[in-house]
Parts: structure tokens; C-alpha cells; sequence
């Protein structure tokens, strides 16, 4: 005998198309023109901290960056449709999410100034700090969100991962604990196409990462990750349906930018791809389509773009007085300092941190 | 030919691929991108994909995939972009491919080199600058080679193709493109196990590898002191006679590496040393290295890589001691 067991499928959605043009069926109900120019101010806010931050970087003010050039409506579309006591638990590229979160400039600066110092306010927003280590952090989103259902506080937990993140087995183990546990989260695979120099057609032989989902147990969308709305739609759905369990919602955007400012897409990828996906481009759409309604125009945008600029240079400067205290690094390693590190960090102090220019006891 | 240590890398690489028609490379982004370090340039054109694998995002991966591929009959040469994130193939390194060859009496092995960037004092992000060469020389089974200089990179990544255990490469990053030095364009080997002493003298003993040899040769000259410089060139297995040799020699001895203090391979030289060869001492046995704590994002870094300053107060403590 021979029956089919199994069968799925994944739905696409997009709501405003890359020329603005909204489809008024799918379109949600919460976001209004009003709200739409919100999420235009926050995309645009992050794309110029992201074009400051590679500027300090190439001034030697910064550290190593990864820019989310292009991804902004995943990024804000996502984060927009959290409730405040929702947790966000981020990778490393999701600027755009953290500051719409609440993270401060200030704060975000003195993160990639290089500074430990950058994250203690991620605690009090309801967000995890930055995690490097790709994939990694899906375990833990899982156990937050294991926690909320425990507590019965209500809250879901949203987190992302990379196309290339897609492909650790800390991904797989991730996806199956939600499903298995039924807890309340949704898995954002922000898939911008390229892992640095690896496309997605060499991460996975399967013709979508949505369906990955499937094989846990969740219900899975792929949407345009460009369309702000579409974001927003499929996140707002999986959040309320977090009692019954996780979910997992792909965007397709791209990564305009360079991996990091130390990366030379040049080397692997075409200009006429990037040209392609630059048609997409997640503002410009939002833009046209406010600007077809006369809700938006050269002299607003040119007012937005200096307060914005504004804003950003002021918490540079005040990041840039940001000075270091190294006895920190000691200090905040246990609840309580054991006496060997003690004796490590006297010696450490007596010896001016071994400084040029100190004198040491 | 002059080199820096990426090309001098690329060079070994280059010839144990034509050497060995089983070695293939795998690991992300080593492809077309040529590495991140661009460590693996040109070997793509030269060899194409069936040799020269760009895979997935994954550690186990990786290092799982290429334990499969040693086991049968490959060897393969798999690069994990980062130190730091190594760590998610640990079960791989230790419970595996450590393991295999003893617990089939010598029947199975594992002949495979992983090549890992290591260390920092450049600025990079988090768990970009890790030193996990105790974690790896620990439990045995792996051998742990860290170069200090184009030459040995060279030269010991050659041998370690000749050999037929699971060799662990440690690049220090911060070397890469440092200095460049003669290195020979043929085949040549530097041998494993065997350490190089870097600077001869009589009053002090140095024991030190990796980035840390270029600091402890600043202090030395710094403060014009007799020391004798052993750079250890493998970590696993330690070349005690070199060490003990000098030891006898000079009776003082200061350990420098950049990996945190507490249980780190200064714990085990001087361990070995007070075994062996503590009444050839004056003075006790001295540590230099990185403060009990992960290392930080690079805003600290200066306070907690050791530099030549730290070396050199720890030279003059133990010279007056
Ligand atoms: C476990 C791990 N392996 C390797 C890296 C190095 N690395 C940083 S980002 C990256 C690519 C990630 O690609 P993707 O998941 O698609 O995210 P994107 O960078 O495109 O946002 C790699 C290989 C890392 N940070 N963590
Ligand atoms: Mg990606």
C-alpha cells in the first residue's frame, strides 16, 4: 500500500508592491497612513545610523559593523507589531528592531565604539543584548519564551536568524523545542540572500527556508520582506496565535551593503544583483506611495532627514566621551568577585592596567 | 621569497592540495571569497569545487563532514572562520575526532588539519580573538600547533599534512600580515613537537608562542636582559626537553601567552618544570597572560591583552627576585 502522509505548503504575502501599490484587502487594519509614516521615519532613522556607523568605522570610530542597508522593513515591520512586553531576542544585525525597541543612540553607539557598556539597557526593554555566535541565541529564545508560558505572563518571544543561520543545527534544535513545547514565539528568518560570500542556494537544496517550519510543527509564512506592511501583517498573525504555538515567518530581502565593513562583495556577488534588488528597496516604495497620496514631500523628507541627522550626531558626541572603567571587566564576571580575581585585579590596578604613562605601585 | 604569514599559509596549502590528491578544503566563505583572511585565494581557480568546498553555515558541519571524509581516506583540510566559533564543533574535535584512533586500538584515524584564526590585539568584534589552545590540548588526541612567524606557518602546516592525526592550526590573527620574512616557495617541513628558541641567553627562560613572542622579544631587548626565548611552536605535544634544557641553563623562568591565566598552558609548563627541574631554580616560576575572564569587546582590549609592559615588569620582578 502506498498513501500520502504528508503534505505542505508555504504562502507568500506581500501587501505594497515595489511601486508603492497597495493591495487593500490584505492591507492591516492597524496601520493607518499616519502609522505608515511612523514606520517610514523609523526605517529611514535606521538607515542613517547605519550610513553613521560605517562612516565612524572607516574614521576608525567605530568597530567592525554589519549594516542592515536594505532590510529596514524587516526589521521595523517585525519589531512594530510586538506588544511591549513582548521579548526580542536579536542576532547581530538587528539595529533597526533594537532601536525601535527603545535602545538609546547613546547606548548603541557605545556598543559599536566597542564597548561592553552598550548593553546594559537592553534588560530594561524587554530585548536580549547582541549575539554574535550565529544561531546560538534560538536556544535560549525558546527557553524565554518557555518561561512566559510557565509564568503565564502572556508576553511572546520574537527572533531572528540569517538565511546562513538557517543551517546550524542550533537552528533545527530551536525550531523543534518550540514545536514540541508549544511555546509562545516566532522565528523571523531574515534572509537577505547572502551569508557573506555564500548565496542561499549553497545553505540549503530546499526551494524555500519557510517550510524548515514545517517539519517542527508550525505554521509558516514567507513574505516580502521589503513590504513593510506584509512584515507587519505576518508578524501581528503569528504573535496572536502564540498560545496555540510558535510560528515561523521568512522574509525575502537583501543585504544592499557589504557583509561587514570589513567584506568586499565585489568578490562574489554581481552589481547587476544588487541593482535588481535595489528596485525593491524597502523606503523608496513607502516613500512613492505617501507621495502619491500628497502625504509626503521633498521639503518633509529634507526636514525628517536633518532632525534625524541631528539626533545621531548628538549621541555621537556624547558617545564619544564615553570613557572606560577596566576594573569592569573584573567586577561584573560573578555575583560576587572570588579572591583569586581579586588578587588579579589588585594587581591589575597597581599596575595601571600596564598603561604607557601610568606609574604603578 | 618574502612573506607574509596569509601567503605564506596559502603557499602550504597550495602545495599539500597538489601533494595530496585527497586533501580537500572545506569551511565557509573559502571559495570565491578566498576566506575571510583571504587565506584560501586562488584555490578555488586552481582546484574548483570539488576540492575546494564552500559549505553551509554550520561547525559540526564542517569539522563532522571532514571526520567522515579522514575516516575514509580523504584528508581533509576544513577552516572554521573564527576560534570563537569552534566552540559549537567541540563535541566533533573532542568526543570524535580525538578519540577515533584509540578507541579502535589504532585501527581507524582521523588525519585531517583544522586551520582556525586565533587570538586578538586587533580591534575585532566578540568571539573574534579567542585563545582555546588548553581547551583543545587538554584531554588529548589533538596535536595543537600555533606559528608565530611566516617560516614555521609554513613549514608546520606542511608537516601537519605529513602526518596521520587530527592537527589543530592555530593562525593568530593579529600575525597575519604583520611582518613579512623569507619563506621558500618549495616543500619544506618544520617539524611538530619541537620548539624553536627564538633567542638565545643565560639568565632567564622565556617560554611563550603565538602573537606573545613578538611582545616578549620587544621586552627583552627593551631591557637588554640575557633571556633565552623558547617559541613553543606546538602546544600539544609540549617539547619538555627544550624547556627543561634551558631551565638547567638559566635557573629563572617567566611564561607569557595571550589566553587567560588560571589553567592555561602556563599552568602546565610550570607544572612540569617544578616536577622535573625545581631545584634548578632562583626564583620562583613566573605567569604572563590575560586576566581570569572572557575576552572583552575591543574598547578593553588594551587593558587585557598582555603587552610589553606587562612583560617587562614581570622581567624586572623576577630578575630581583
Ligand atoms: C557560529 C558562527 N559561525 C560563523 C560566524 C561568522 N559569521 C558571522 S555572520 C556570518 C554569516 C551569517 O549569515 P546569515 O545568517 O545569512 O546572516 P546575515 O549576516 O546575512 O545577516 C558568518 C559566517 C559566526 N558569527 N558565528
Ligand atoms: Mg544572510
Amino acid at each position: 500500500m502506498i498513501k500520502n502522509v504528508y503534505s505542505g505548503s508555504v504562502d507568500y504575502l506581500q501587501v505594497m508592491d515595489e511601486n508603492g501599490k497597495v493591495d487593500g484587502a490584505l492591507r492591516p487594519t492597524d496601520i493607518g497612513d499616519d502609522k505608515l509614516i511612523e514606520l517610514y521615519r523609523w526605517m529611514s532613522l535606521s538607515r542613517a545610523v547605519d550610513a553613521k556607523v560605517i562612516s565612524l568605522q572607516r574614521q576608525g570610530r567605530a568597530t567592525t559593523y554589519a549594516p542592515l542597508l536594505g532590510q529596514e522593513a524587516t526589521q521595523i515591520g517585525t519589531a512594530a507589531a510586538m506588544s511591549a512586553k513582548d521579548i526580542l531576542v536579536p542576532n547581530f544585525r538587528q539595529h533597526g528592531s533594537l532601536l525601535f525597541r527603545g535602545l538609546s543612540l547613546y547606548d548603541f553607539f557605545v556598543y559599536w565604539k566597542g564597548y561592553e557598556d552598550g548593553l546594559v539597557s537592553t534588560k530594561k526593554m524587554n530585548s536580549t543584548p547582541y549575539i554574535v555566535p550565529v544561531s546560538t541565541h534560538l536556544v535560549h529564545a525558546v527557553g524565554i519564551a518557555f518561561t512566559h508560558k510557565y509564568l503565564g505572563t502572556g508576553a511572546s518571544v520574537l527572533t531572528y536568524v540569517g538565511d546562513g543561520g538557517t543551517s546550524e543545527g542550533d537552528f533545527y534544535e530551536a525550531l523543534n523545542f518550540a514545536g514540541v513545547m508549544k511555546v509562545p514565539i516566532v522565528f523571523v528568518i531574515e534572509n537577505n540572500q547572502w551569508a557573506i560570500s555564500t548565496p542561499v542556494r549553497k545553505q540549503t537544496a530546499a526551494s524555500t527556508l519557510a517550510q524548515k517550519g514545517i517539519a517542527a510543527g508550525m505554521v509558516c509564512t514567507q513574505v516580502d520582506g521589503n513590504d513593510v506592511m506584509a512584515v507587519y501583517k505576518a508578524t501581528k498573525e503569528s504573535l496572536a496565535n502564540t498560545p496555540k504555538g510558535p510560528s515561523l515567518i521568512e522574509c525575502l530581502t537583501y543585504r544592499l551593503s557589504f557583509h561587514t565593513t570589513s567584506d568586499d562583495p565585489t568578490k562574489y556577488r554581481t552589481e547587476a544583483e544588487v541593482e535588481d534588488w535595489k528596485k525593491r528597496d524597502p523606503i523608496k516604495r513607502v516613500r512613492l506611495y505617501l507621495e502619491s497620496k500628497q502625504l509626503w514631500n521633498a521639503s518633509k523628507q529634507q526636514t525628517m532627514e536633518d532632525e534625524q541627522l541631528k539626533t545621531i550626531n548628538g549621541a555621537v558626541s556624547k558617545a564619544d566621551t564615553f570613557k572606560p572603567d577596566p576594573k569592569s571587566m573584573f567586577e561584573t564576571l560573578y555575583s560576587s568577585i572570588p579572591d583569586t580575581l581579586k588578587d588579579e585585579e589588585t594587581d591589575a590596578l597597581n599596575s595601571g592596567f600596564w598603561q604607557e604613562g601610568t606609574n604603578p605601585v | 621569497m618574502m612573506s607574509n604569514m596569509v601567503a605564506a599559509i596559502n603557499s602550504a596549502l597550495d602545495i599539500s592540495m597538489e601533494e595530496n590528491k585527497n586533501a580537500v578544503i572545506l569551511g565557509e566563505d573559502v571559495g570565491r571569497d578566498g576566506g575571510v583572511f583571504r587565506v584560501t585565494e586562488r584555490l578555488l581557480d586552481k582546484y574548483g569545487p570539488d576540492r575546494v568546498i564552500d559549505t553551509p553555515l554550520s561547525e559540526t558541519g564542517i569539522i563532522g563532514t571532514a571526520i567522515g571524509m579522514a575516516l575514509s581516506g580523504l584528508h581533509p583540510i576544513p577552516e572554521i572562520q573564527f576560534a570563537g566559533f569552534m566552540y559549537l564543533a567541540f563535541d566533533q574535535l573532542i568526543s570524535h575526532a580525538a578519540r577515533y584512533r584509540t578507541r579502535t586500538r589504532s585501527t581507524w584515524s582521523v588525519p585531517m588539519v583544522v586551520r582556525t584564526p586565533v587570538s586578538g590585539g586587533v580591534k575585532t568584534l566578540e568571539h573574534h580573538a579567542e585563545s582555546p589552545e588548553a581547551y583543545y590540548s587538554h584531554s588529548g588526541g589533538l596535536m595543537v600547533v600555533e606559528p608565530s612567524n611566516p617560516y614555521d606557518a609554513k613549514g608546520l602546516l606542511i608537516k601537519a599534512m605529513h602526518m596521520q592525526d587530527p592537527v589543530l592550526f592555530l593562525e593568530p590573527t593579529k600575525l597575519y600580515r604583520l611582518f613579512r620574512q623569507e619563506v621558500p616557495d618549495g616543500s619544506y617541513e618544520v617539524p611538530i613537537g619541537k620548539a624553536r628558541i627564538a633567542r638565545q641567553g643565560n639568565v632567564l627562560t622565556i617560554i611563550t608562542y603565538g602573537t606573545m613572542v613578538h611582545v616578549v622579544e620587544e621586552a627583552v631587548s627593551k631591557k637588554a636582559v640575557d633571556a633565552e626565548i623558547i617559541d613553543l611552536r606546538t602546544i600539544n605535544p609540549l617539547d619538555e626537553k627544550t624547556v627543561l634544557d634551558s631551565v638547567e641553563k638559566t635557573g629563572r623562568v617567566l611564561i607569557v601567552h595571550e589566553a587567560q591565566l588560571s589553567f592555561g598552558v602556563g599552568a602546565e609548563i610550570a607544572a612540569r618544570i617544578a616536577e622535573k627541574a625545581m631545584f634548578k631554580l632562583n626564583a620562583p616560576i613566573m605567569r604572563v597572560a590575560a586576566p581570569s575572564l572572557p575576552y572583552p569587546f575591543p574598547g578593553y582590549e588594551q587593558f587585557y591583552v598582555p603587552n610589553v609592559r606587562k612583560v617587562s615588569m614581570a622581567i624586572d620582578k623576577i630578575m630581583s627576585a
